[in-house]
């Protein structure tokens, strides 16, 4: 066990220690010094726009998917027979079986200028309204596969599973008792779901927001495969630490996010995504 | 006719493929009575129970609530409420939130729910609780939040689905009493699931037996104990010996199958006559079991069978009884006291 937190705690103090240090911008050398000169850098308005930017496109993200989420969830919870939900099992964790690389790929492909989804909006004359949001200011772009709208597609997609299983099983943790016994004190079946229903379950969605928020802020194919200049947090870390390899800033921008994720892990906790454990 | 059957069973079934969970069953429950369904589990009785509540649809026949057809309604249009066995009290809301549940509902302007509510409280005996939380309470206690939740909407009838399971002896006997008084002051009618045939005697005015998805006999208490109509109903409430076959015959002359309760049986030396008007028959004690307030025998009997025995402990002490073990002596009771049985 020491092992496991050595290394895991080794490795995140190792990268915490490497954002207080700075990159000479004459010599290209790390000054291993400690001053606050690179979370400075950070703070400046054009980085700062940046992690504003991945934040947002993850509050969207969650609250995309679990929407979308909330539904499939409910029907495999409740309504599906126990054939059909292990067939519903295992259609939702499917996709995560193959490579994440060649799923964001394939989306590329669809949302492509030349690609299906083009083609289908085209044949339902739409057109017009596809141009209207590709030049919408900030999330708009020169296609689909490549604007923030099209990332936004493909993280809801691509978080789905990680969304609807949390959902699904804190449904299923609310006893049928629960449900009889509001209806039974003259609750029709919308204000059942209102105040038993709903309530319960909302832990599960916050524990899949967990998963949705984080993975978003941190990752950098799909910003990378589908992103325009406008960077996000993933593809800030990555040019950072590779071409200018500014290692102090690639590490000040990964502290960004730890730091986010454990202010939304105490407020998840709060709202008691962790009671199940 | 002034027909006040709170609810009417005709020829109500469940059938869930080819088992028969409620088989043909009638029954009519008075307004204002505590009528008890008892039997042991699967026998129907709570699926009957669920089925007047509306959680389920009989396969066939009628249920009627003072002469309404509620059979096909939801549960949220019935004029019931029912009290569970899990007591079902919603972890989210505070004690004063479960029980204005039902109000909330209906829209009931919030002075008047915490009025209500207040009422409620102190009906079960919880005053100044109503800001708790369910999982900060004692069982006995959640029991009387589930027990007010259903009691303020001012049912027509209180369904209760063995409440009482999950406490203690103690607890459960205090809680037995409580609930008649309470249903004695609301004077509503009380259908109550019970598989502990104690309970049942103790609460009821009446009660029905269920085994195997029909009933086997409906009475009163005394009726059902002191006059089993089947083997079944002799058998489940309060022990019982049934004697049938060449045993029978032996004692009574006949084959016909008759049950006596062991307190009606007198442990009598071998010398002593029986008088008229009694049955008698010899053996020997094999096994003494002491019971504080009364002692019980298993006497093995002379050519085959045994009976169970109970005696009051009136004068005597643990020691003399644990000496009767291995004494032949004669059994001696009462013709009135049998009662005969169809097989």
């Amino acid at each position: 066990m020491l092992y496991m937190l050595v290394v895991y705690l080794g490795s995140l103090f190792a990268l915490l220690i490497n954002s207080f240090f700075y990159l000479d911008g004459f010599t290209g050398k790390i000054v291993h010094q400690f001053t606050l000169k690179t979370y400075a850098e950070l703070l400046q308005s054009s980085n700062m726009q940046i992690i504003l930017r991945t934040v947002v496109m993850a509050g969207a993200v969650t609250i995309a998917d679990a929407l979308i989420a909330f539904p499939l969830a409910y029907y495999m919870a409740k309504h599906a027979s126990p054939k059909l939900k292990t067939w519903l099992y295992i259609a939702v964790t499917l996709p995560l079986w193959s490579s994440y690389l060649v799923r964001v790929y394939a989306w590329k492909l669809i949302l492509a200028k030349e690609g299906i989804l083009s083609w289908f909006v085209n044949l339902l004359g739409l057109d017009g309204a596809l141009n209207w949001l590709l030049h919408l200011p900030g999330i708009g772009g020169s296609s689909l596969s490549l604007s923030p709208i099209g990332m936004f597609i493909v993280f809801t997609y691509i978080w789905l599973p990680y969304m609807i299983l949390p959902i699904q099983t804190a449904l299923e943790r609310v006893p049928r008792s629960f449900l009889e016994a509001s209806g039974d004190l003259g609750a029709k079946p919308p204000a059942t779901f209102r105040f038993i229903t709903l309530p319960l379950s909302f832990p599960g969605v916050v524990a899949g927001s967990i998963f949705t928020f984080s993975l978003t802020l941190g990752d950098f194919i799909v910003p990378l495969s589908l992103g325009n200049s406008r960077f996000f947090i993933g593809q800030a870390v990555y040019s950072h630490q590779g071409t200018s390899g500014n290692i102090p800033l690639a590490a000040a921008f990964t502290v960004g996010p730890v730091v986010i994720m454990i202010i939304y892990l105490l407020i998840a906790r709060k709202f008691g995504a962790f009671d199940a454990l | 006719m002034n027909n006040n059957s709170a609810v009417t069973f005709e020829g109500v079934c469940r059938y869930f493929g080819d088992v028969r969970a409620v088989d043909n069953v009638d029954l009519r429950v008075q307004d204002g009575e505590f009528f008890s369904m008892l039997g042991p589990s699967g026998s129907g009785k709570t699926t009957c129970l669920r089925m007047i509540a509306g959680f389920d649809r009989p396969t066939a026949g009628r249920i009627l609530l003072f002469d309404q057809d509620v059979s096909q309604l939801p549960p949220y249009e019935r004029d019931v409420n029912t009290v569970f066995q899990d007591y079902a009290l919603f972890p989210h809301m505070t004690v004063g939130e479960n029980i204005a549940y039902g109000l909330m509902i209906r829209k009931v302007p919030k002075p008047e729910r915490q009025r209500s509510v207040e009422e409620m409280l102190e009906l079960v005996r919880l005053p100044n609780m109503a800001l708790r939380k369910p999982s900060q309470l004692s069982g006995g206690q959640r029991q009387r939040v589930a027990l007010a939740r259903a009691l303020i909407n001012h049912p027509k009838v209180l369904l209760l689905d063995e409440p009482l399971g999950a406490l203690d002896l103690k607890l459960r006997q205090q809680m037995q009493i409580e609930l008649k008084t309470i249903q004695k002051r609301v004077g509503i009618t009380f259908i109550y699931v019970t598989h502990d045939q104690e309970e049942a005697l103790t609460m009821s005015d009446r009660i029905a037996v269920f085994n195997q998805g029909k009933i086997e006999q409906i009475g009163t208490p005394t009726d059902i104990y002191e006059h089993p109509a089947t083997l079944f109903a002799a058998g489940f409430v309060g022990v019982s010996n049934l004697i049938r076959g060449e045993l029978a015959e032996r004692i009574t002359g006949s084959q016909q199958p008759f049950s006596i309760r062991p307190e009606k049986i007198r442990l009598v030396p071998l010398a002593e006559i029986p008088g008229p008007n009694t049955f008698s028959t010899t053996g020997s004690v094999q096994d003494v079991i002491y019971l504080g307030i009364f002692t019980r025998y298993l006497v093995e009997l002379d050519g085959g069978g045994d009976l169970v025995v109970a005696q009051q402990n009136l004068e005597t002490t643990s020691m003399d009884m644990l000496s009767a073990k291995g004494q032949r002596i004669k059994l001696i009771w009462s013709c009135d006291h049998i009662r005969h049985l169809e097989a």
